[in-house]
């Protein structure tokens, strides 16, 4: 007999390893991390019990209480009662607890009983409590709680066996257990009251040792240092950013002559002729000039996951709380603001956490201007063609100091903006309180920094293989039709569509010292930023015929003055078009209102960044 | 465990120096003048682990107006701003 889909919640507070226990029950492609907060979608997953028994699980976004402060909240609440829309009810809500740390949870367990739900208490990270010298007598916590209490190693191989044989037990006589719902929200008293029985449990059933965790300590006593704490946190960014640089180079210069090869080898082997153009100018180099840049995207991933595991993030939002209070932001913005260093659509959806609608926003509007893995490409490519790769003061490479000098521009004018936010539109207001648990540090596991790393590459792969892809066909198809008459002397691009419109904005942008080539590059850039230098790829090597083999960096350094490409790096900190991104935007904040005041005071900005820079190099000579 | 601070001063948490030890003796809102109403600073408070008896310790403070602190609240660690912990009344 086939027995119904089991159903499943997970619930939790924030770091209490809840990711890590869906994952290891489902095994899927779904990030750990330490902030609080950072479950913030819908994640569900199936497994099926050692009975046979086929389950569904949803991983709910970590919180302390039922009472639903922010969106997240809302959600885990309402789903356990089973009032989410378009959900069923779950059958078996997992509380899981970190075992260190048992205080808060109890408290939450205690608030979720009354909801009626058959439930069960998952000891998680049990190991790493039994190391710190804790004690659990689970099965006086279990007689206390009413509940069955089980414990679990989420991270380690059979480390959720218990927990599988209990689901099994339970499920086959649940139908008996279900009990009528008798939450309510709870009063600061009966709060107070929930609190005081889960430390009078706790203290009954739980033996803490003297010493607390002292690596924690050891590790805080230097990072949260008020004055060393920062210069770590700017240290960690500028190793971040010389790594992106030093260490992606080999990798992508074997990338990049893989393409080349290619290239060559399509050139050698098919017949002169439209064909031969399109998947040489048009696919090779053009699909190959983004994929070029997987190894940058994949280092600076690398850190942010590794910073996210190892529990670095809370605290870098610690030491950023008030500096960032000076520009009108919350502590909390910090992390979304992060993840926008890889891209703005993650970080727009992380500012979620922010409870408080109004610091939302201003981080929403703002996340575009922190230099996102897209921007690399463009900035890589002119960098490495005009400046040149000598060392200052003998250790710090000159490109990479201009990189660094680009992000921290980024930095500055969001901060800046977020000033003028907090000074014209939204000035009579309290800051929200900044509020957040300071986990203890983790060891990160590589399976899920292997595993989120993963999801990024592949993410990235993907959209060079389709919205890229499909820009670089309607670029190539620009740039070569129509044809250039019989017996036309200028070089063929010069009669094609891609030069008609081009030129034709040529007037708009000459200002800030961009030529028409650069023009019709930042119309499919929309798509995505990084295609502005495929497509600029595609239409130098079509403009240059046959002899187009050489590389576009080395082709930009004889066509450009170094105004002008100064200027295309002034544009490209604020770089407005993206379609993505702003998309992103219309969604979360429910408005084309938004939308539209982010695209153009970004358009602005970059138009006004451009000008200034181009101007400044030009009367220095740079013409 | 209250009763053996009986002697020293209540203070709010808020005003306390790093290296700071202490036992809450109750929570005061409207105290501190924070965003929130009353009742959800004191839920909040409450929620994260801030209940009379509590043990606390103020283990670190930001760089800027030595704000926002990490306090120590029995079994683990919590960074709140000196608006808020105005609320939490130690001694």
């Amino acid at each position: 007999m086939e027995l119904p889909l089991l159903h499943l919640a997970l619930v939790g507070t924030p770091n209490s390893g809840k990711t890590s226990l869906f994952n290891a029950l489902t095994g899927s492609r779904q990030k750990v991390a330490n902030y609080p907060g950072v479950t913030v979608e819908r994640k569900e997953g199936f497994f099926v019990t050692p009975l046979g028994r086929q389950v569904s699980v949803v991983d709910l976004p970590g919180t302390y209480s039922l009472r639903g402060r922010s969106p997240d909240e809302e959600i885990t609440r309402d789903f356990v009662l089973g009032k989410a829309s378009g959900e069923a009810v779950p059958d078996l809500v997992l509380c899981v607890a970190d075992s260190t740390n048992l205080r808060l949870t109890i408290r939450l367990l205690l608030e979720l009983k009354r909801t009626g739900r058959p439930m069960v208490l998952v000891l998680n990270m049990f190991d790493i409590a039994a190391r710190r010298g804790i004690t659990v007598d689970v099965d006086r916590l279990a007689k206390e709680l009413g509940l069955p209490v089980v414990t679990s190693i989420a991270v380690r191989k059979g480390g959720t066996a218990d927990l599988l044989k209990l689901t099994d037990e339970i499920s086959a006589k649940l139908a008996a257990e279900a009990e009528a719902n008798s939450w309510r929200a709870l009063s600061v008293a009966e709060l107070r009251a929930t609190q005081r029985e889960a430390d009078r449990i706790i203290a009954d059933c739980v033996s803490l040792p003297s010493r607390p965790d002292t690596w924690t300590a050891r590790i805080d006593a230097v990072v949260l240092h008020p004055v060393g704490g920062l210069v770590v946190l700017a240290l960690i960014l500028f190793v971040m950013f010389q790594a992106v640089f030093a260490w992606a180079q080999p990798l992508m210069e074997l990338l990049n002559s893989g393409f080349d090869m290619l290239g060559e080898f399509v050139h050698a082997t098919l017949p002169a002729g439209l064909m031969q153009s399109f998947l040489q100018n048009g696919v090779i180099s053009g699909v190959g000039s983004v994929i070029v840049f997987l190894p940058q995207i994949i280092i600076i991933f690398l850190f942010i996951l590794l910073l996210e595991d190892f529990g670095y993030m809370a605290r870098a939002a610690f030491l950023m709380d008030r500096i960032m209070g000076g520009a009108g932001l919350h502590g909390r913005a910090f992390i979304p603001l992060l993840s926008s260093f890889a891209c703005a659509i993650p970080g727009i959806m992380a500012t979620r956490v922010i409870d408080n609608k109004r610091d939302r926003l201003t981080t929403i509007l703002i996340a575009p201007l922190m230099t996102c893995s897209a921007r690399i490409p463009v900035y890589t490519l002119i960098i490495s063609a005009f400046i040149p790769a000598k060392d200052v003061w003998g250790f710090i490479n000159l490109q990479g100091l201009v990189m660094f000098g680009l992000y921290a521009a980024g930095i500055i004018s969001a901060l800046a903006v977020s000033f003028l936010i907090k000074f014209f539109m939204l000035r009579d207001y309290a800051p929200a309180p900044f509020m957040l648990e300071l986990p203890d540090y983790k060891m990160p596991r590589l399976k899920s920094i292997v595993i989120g790393i993963y999801t990024r590459a592949k993410m990235f792969l993907v959209r060079a293989g389709t919205t890229i892809f499909s820009m670089m066909v309607l670029i190539w198809f620009l740039a070569s039709f129509p044809q250039p008459p019989a017996g036309a002397t200028e070089p063929a691009i010069d009669f094609s569509l891609a030069a008609i419109i081009g030129k034709a904005l040529e007037p708009l942008l000459a200002p800030v010292g961009f030529n028409w080539q650069i023009a019709v590059a930042l119309i499919p850039g929309m798509a995505a930023r990084e295609v502005a230098v495929a497509a600029l790829g595609t239409v130098y090597a079509i403009e240059g015929g046959k002899e187009a083999a050489e590389q576009i960096g080395q082709v930009l350094a004889t066509k450009w003055s170094l105004a002008t490409a100064l200027s295309m790096l002034a544009w490209y900190i604020f770089a407005p078009q993206c379609a993505s991104t702003l998309a992103v935007i219309r969604r979360e904040t429910g408005s084309w209102t938004w939308m539209a005041v982010t695209f153009t005071y970004m358009l602005v900005l970059a138009y006004a960044a451009s000008l200034l820079t181009y101007n400044v190099a030009v009367a220095l000579g740079a013409g | 465990m209250t009763d053996t601070n009986d002697t020293r001063p209540h203070m709010p948490l808020g005003l306390a120096q790093r290296g700071y030890t202490g036992v809450i003796q109750q929570l005061s809102a409207r105290q501190a003048g924070s965003a929130l109403s009353d009742i959800e600073l004191e839920s909040r408070l409450i929620e994260l682990g801030f209940v009379e008896g509590a043990r606390v310790e103020v283990l670190h403070e930001g760089l800027v107006g030595r704000d926002p602190i990490a306090v120590r609240v029995d079994s683990i660690t919590i960074a709140v701003r000196r608006r808020e912990a105005m609320a939490i009344i130690v001694a």
